[in-house]
């Protein structure tokens, strides 16, 4: 079985996909109401893992390189912590086999 | 922007998804200057679909030139799959000779669209992304981008499932997590001779396959989720919907899920040894009839996913688009003729939708995401586990009398469920169907 060329996790499918990176962030959110969250849904329904949670400090980090914009956190964040922007024209992610 | 003297437009459309390039040449054909804004520096390269775009809709926009599109493979046999953890019961449907989808990708796609349109006069205008509408005197009158402000008599909405600048200003609410589907794909290469082989395509053919999934994903608590793959020229694509809600309320992540469908014995020799080219994501808008945005406003007009426009049980979304594209451009250019762009003049855009598939469709189809919904574990358990049981019967010559192995399945089909619930699946499957053809 060669399984060598199949993709499994979320890392390594994102090295498929190109990104137009831009240096500032268009996904901003609100520390403070995430504070409060107890399901931290967005650190698991994201499909590029964008967020992940930091024990130590308490904090959601946020990887917005890999965002590949469909929108989801948006709508599940119970918060509306996530000021969700699209990113500057031209930057972001190019599908180009989809 | 190309040969823009003057920023003022006739119409401006904002996103060139199918929808929006449907109403700009509608406009550009009419005689109109219309500008059509897209965010991506290429058409198509922040969309993803399934997929394959309906062909019949396709035409009816260019009908003189839709046989040079972008197309893959007409996809013309479709097979419905029930899955157990490890068995599969499938319908299928094959029309050879009459195609009516076709697999594309949106990049080659909805570039294509754009150049087409563009040789009908549409003024095109890539990497703008439009931040906000203008709106004076109680009518949306223009664009703001991230450069300039460009004016018009009317704005069309043409800014797919996410459609920012609805709910920016109040012509929509947000969808609630029930009512939106998230979906992960992959496209794997495969050589052509693989594909013909494992979905059984006429070699040298540009015939193709669909396949759809139900259940599979073997988990006890399973989401609302449907799979989805679709032969390509030399790949296919592999991917799955899942219910918003469910991901949230069960903690899952959908491309684990995805990744449990690969893995099911079923699916899995249909990508074996393939090469993942892209992984991908998007959302679908499933809330439907019931939860219509406002279809347009002074000045404004909202077309395709903006509007919600989707028929989730046969994964329609194009048809919807080129078509409420069409007639919102036919619409301008009426208002456009009597310079009123009330929102009592654009309300022949409703008018039209009313008289067609369109809203016909998402009505008669209101209830039934929300029964399927609601039946959600009879749907991605319980029901696929009973077909392969009645087949392992069927098929199964397992030397046990076929009326005691009968019996015992028609025994434990109602005792493995309440009649309760039975009563409710029936009743949920009965109004569905009524629901469409009352
Ligand atoms: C997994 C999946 C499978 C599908 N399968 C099928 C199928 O098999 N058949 C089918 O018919 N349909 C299918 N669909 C649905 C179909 O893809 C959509 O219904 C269709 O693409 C909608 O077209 P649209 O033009 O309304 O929006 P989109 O195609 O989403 O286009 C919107 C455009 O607007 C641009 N935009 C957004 N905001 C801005 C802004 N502020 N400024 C400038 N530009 C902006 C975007 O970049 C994008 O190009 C599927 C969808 C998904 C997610
Ligand atoms: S779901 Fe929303 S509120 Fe909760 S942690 Fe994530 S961003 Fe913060
Ligand atoms: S938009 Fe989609 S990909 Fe981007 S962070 Fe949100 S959920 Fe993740």
């Amino acid at each position: 079985m060669s399984d060598d060329k199949a993709k499994k996790t979320i890392e390594d499918k994102l090295t498929t996909i190109k990104y137009n990176c831009d240096s500032e962030s268009h996904l901003v959110i609100d520390r403070e109401l995430c504070k409060n969250c107890e399901s931290r849904c967005c650190t698991y329904i994201c499909p590029a893992k964008v967020y992940t949670y930091d024990e130590n400090q308490n904090i959601i980090n946020v990887d917005y390189e890999n965002c590949l914009e469909c929108g989801a956190c948006r709508i599940a964040c119970p918060y509306g912590a996530i000021n969700w922007n699209y990113p500057k024209a031209g930057y972001g992610v190019v599908f180009k086999q989809s | 922007m190309e040969e823009n003297k003057s920023q003022k437009f006739d119409a401006i459309i904002v996103g060139a998804g199918p929808a929006g390039v449907a109403a700009a040449v509608t406009i550009a054909r009419g005689g109109a200057r219309v500008l059509l804004v897209e965010r991506s520096e290429f058409a198509g390269t922040k969309n993803m679909i399934g997929g394959a775009v309906f062909l019949t809709a396709l035409k009816d926009i260019f009908p003189n030139s839709w046989e040079q599109a972008p197309i893959e493979r007409y996809i013309n046999k479709h097979t419905w799959s029930l899955l157990t953890d490890n068995s599969s019961v499938d319908v299928a449907c094959d029309f050879p000779c009459s195609p009516k989808s076709a697999s594309i990708y949106r990049s080659k796609f909805d570039s294509w669209l754009v150049d087409e349109a563009k040789k009908e006069g549409v003024y095109f205008a890539p990497s703008t992304l439009v931040k906000r509408l203008i709106k004076k005197n109680g009518y949306f009158c223009g664009v703001e981008t991230e450069l300039e402000e460009i004016f018009a008599d009317v704005i069309i909405l043409a800014d797919g499932v996410n459609s920012l600048l609805a709910r920016q200003h109040g012509l929509r609410y947000d969808y609630e997590t029930k009512d939106t589907v998230l979906s992960v794909k992959e496209t794997i290469k495969l050589s052509k001779e693989i594909i013909e082989e494992r979905f059984n395509i006429e070699k040298g053919t540009k015939n193709g396959a669909a396949r759809n999934f139900l259940g599979g994903l073997k988990l006890e608590n399973a989401p609302f989720a449907l799979g989805f793959m679709y032969t390509y020229t030399d790949s296919v694509s592999i991917g799955l919907g899942v219910n918003l809600e469910d991901l949230n309320r069960y903690g899952l992540n959908p491309s684990d899920l995805l990744e449990r469908l690969k893995e099911h014995p079923n699916v899995k020799p249909l990508i074996q040894d393939g090469e993942m080219l892209e992984y991908s994501a998007h959302l679908i808008p499933e809330g439907g009839f019931k939860k219509l945005p406002k279809l347009c406003a002074n000045g404004v007009i909202l077309v395709g996913d903006a509007a919600g426009f989707i028929n989730a049980i046969h994964f329609e979304g194009t048809n919807f688009a080129f078509a409420s594209g069409k007639y919102a451009g036919e619409t301008v250019l009426a208002a456009l003729k009597i310079k009123d762009y009330s929102k009592k003049t654009l309300k022949l855009y409703e008018k039209k939708l009313k008289q067609s598939f369109v809203l016909k469709d998402l009505k008669s189809y209101k209830d039934i995401m929300e029964n399927l919904y609601s039946r959600t574990e009879s749907l991605m358990n319980y029901y696929p586990k009973k077909a392969s049981e009645f087949f392992k019967i069927f098929t199964g010559a397992n030397c046990k009398p076929k009326r005691d192995e009968f019996r015992n399945f028609i025994v434990h089909f109602i005792k493995d469920r309440s009649l309760r619930e039975l009563l409710k699946d029936a009743w949920a499957f009965i109004s569905s169907v009524f629901g469409v053809l009352k």
